[in-house]
């Protein structure tokens, strides 16, 4: 589907470091958004706004400047709300990233200050992850399991790519406590089929959390359409800045779970021995907050939706559809993910016979300005899944062009002829 | 275009025909080294005969052309020569690669290895290029012990 509407060269022009040169006057070439995007004016400038007119602290100022700062910091909050489709403002907690994210849900569990059944965890009960994930929606939960005593299971991956769910009424069970799974794979690129895992979720009992980190900046996101518990998902990779991200969370959940960080902001009333809480989102920002990332993350959003997130993914689609064309003709390359355009986004892991990916990654780098991933991507398990120690990985975004993935052709050819 | 000058061709020759590779026996010391950032790593024996020669340096792994051409090289370097000889070696190569490209590297000291002079101007790759001599080093030093 072609969408007279978008226009690319328009669309890069908004993003200054695109038109920079490299050293030795090589283009940038930059595939590496699916690490963390590249930013727009549009950003930029409300921070640079935020920070020279508007900064002071948040919440606790009653000063004009108060008042201003804390109207753009909690508007952030209303502008991320709509974006991921969050029914309740409240239900929105701002974070360092995706990672806080998942680690506030998983200290939840276990925790003795928690008196919610649904959030008690020790021997017995079960959390389920999957071989797919990103070491930020593993690691955390493996230090939960170790903590409680409760034992860490996972979905396997097809040799496609394809999260393997011939398990899934085994696996999902009445002693799982709590399922969180990628939406969309940082290496794969393999969407998720979140419906058919909730629907057994919720036949157990447990609850659902989905790590979008992948799929919030370049797909429509509904949060309460996706019908889940928990969504995570982080700004640097969405247009905005590093050091903020999101949980959004089911009020109902948020308000039943203990508190995360202890600090100023979070609380209702103090006394030497005790404390009680903010109501959330509060409950869980503890601290003077990244008041100017959440700025510019309600910055993104704006500029994501000005655009359109339905055009941004039939672009990207379309990017992804060439590209999958475009490497069948690289020979000794193998696809790590998906071949198809379906339930997959712009994400294209590689391995190429004989080269490693590092020497892929520094020739595309140095002779041709193209900036890709090399390594597991924090996907370590998956790699050594598919028996290999690291891939190449290009991915797009809505200021990716065919040019771009030609030049990465024509690169891939470069290196194969020095190894060759 | 710096990175083609770092991939000499003695170094893609090295990686394309790795020499001494595979495990050997006898030994007297085995280490296995890793780069966590990357992923890449090497097993490492070596075998010391009369007077400290170094009579094999048998070697297995996985990594980047760099990472695998500098084992090949060292193992052309080290069989035959006393393990003294070859650590004053590993010194060399080790202050050419942590000299940022600004180290004139000694050709009669380090021969073949010379090749990497240009690894030395990219930092994330030093450790590459360091990983297989490093390995030796502590494979040395644990078999005099």
């Amino acid at each position: 589907m072609s969408l007279p509407s978008f226009d690319v060269e328009r669309i890069r022009k908004d993003f200054p470091i695109l038109s920079r040169e490299l050293p030795g006057g090589r283009p940038l070439i930059y595939l590496d958004s699916g690490n963390s995007s590249q930013k727009p004016t549009q950003v930029i400038e409300a921070m640079r706004e935020h920070l020279a007119l508007h900064y002071s602290n948040v919440g606790r100022a009653l000063h004009a400047l108060g008042t201003e700062s804390t109207d753009a910091y909690e508007g952030a909050r209303d502008k991320v709300a709509a974006f991921v489709g969050a029914p309740s403002r409240d239900e929105i907690v701002f974070t360092k990233n995706a990672s806080e994210a998942l680690n506030l849900v998983a200290y939840a569990f276990g925790n003795p200050v928690n008196t919610d059944p649904r959030f008690q965890m020790g021997p017995g009960d079960e959390i389920v992850i999957s071989e797919m994930e990103h070491h930020s929606n593993i690691v955390p939960w493996q230090l939960l399991a170790q903590r409680t005593g409760a034992t860490l299971r996972w979905f396997g991956v097809t040799d496609e790519g394809r999260l393997d769910l011939s398990t899934l009424d085994e696996l999902v069970n009445e002693r799982t406590k709590i399922v969180s799974i990628a939406h969309q794979s940082n290496v794969l690129g393999t969407v998720n089929p979140v419906a058919d895992v909730l629907a057994r979720v919720r036949e157990t009992g447990a609850l659902l959390m989905l790590d979008a980190s992948q799929s919030v900046p370049h797909h429509p996101v509904d949060v309460a359409a996706l019908g889940a518990d928990f969504v995570a998902f982080t700004g640097h990779k969405m247009v905005g800045p590093s050091g903020i991200g999101g949980l959004w969370g089911r009020a109902e959940l948020l308000a039943a779970m203990p508190p995360f960080l202890g600090g100023g902001e979070m609380i209702e009333a103090v006394w030497m021995d005790r404390s009680t809480y903010a109501p959330i989102p509060h409950k869980f920002e503890a601290g003077t907050p990244p008041i100017v990332e959440a700025v510019g993350l309600g910055a993104a959003v704006d500029y994501l939706s000005s655009i359109g997130m339905d055009a941004i993914e039939a672009h990207e689609r379309q990017i992804t559809a060439y590209a999958l064309e475009a490497v069948r003709e690289v020979p000794g390359l193998r696809l790590i993910g998906p071949g198809d355009l379906a339930n997959r986004g712009g994400t294209l892991s590689f391995t190429l016979e004989g080269v490693h990916p590092h020497d892929v990654g520094q020739i595309l780098d140095d002779v041709f300005g193209i900036a890709v991933r090399v390594g597991h991507h924090c996907a370590r398990p998956l790699h050594l899944r598919f028996g290999i120690p690291a891939t190449t990985r290009a991915s797009f975004y809505l200021y990716t062009t065919t040019d771009e993935v030609d030049a990465l052709i024509k690169g891939l050819h470069h290196v194969q002829k020095v190894f060759g | 275009m710096i990175a083609e000058s770092m991939y000499q061709e003695l170094i893609l020759e090295h990686y394309k025909h790795p020499q001494g590779r595979g495990l050997r026996e006898p030994y007297d010391a085995e280490v296995h080294h890793v780069n966590p950032t990357c992923g890449d790593e090497i097993t490492m024996r070596v075998k010391l005969g009369d007077g400290g020669k170094v009579e094999d340096v048998s070697y297995d792994g996985q990594g980047c052309s760099i990472s695998q051409a500098a084992a090949s090289v060292l193992y052309d370097l080290a069989t035959g020569s006393t393990a003294d000889e070859t650590l004053s070696v590993v010194d060399e190569f080790t202050r050419l690669m942590q000299g940022r490209g600004q180290v004139e590297p000694d050709e009669d000291v380090l021969g073949d290895a010379v090749a990497f002079a240009g690894v030395a101007k990219f930092p994330a790759r030093v450790k590459c290029a360091l990983l297989a001599w490093m390995a030796y080093k502590d494979a040395v030093v644990r078999s005099q012990a």
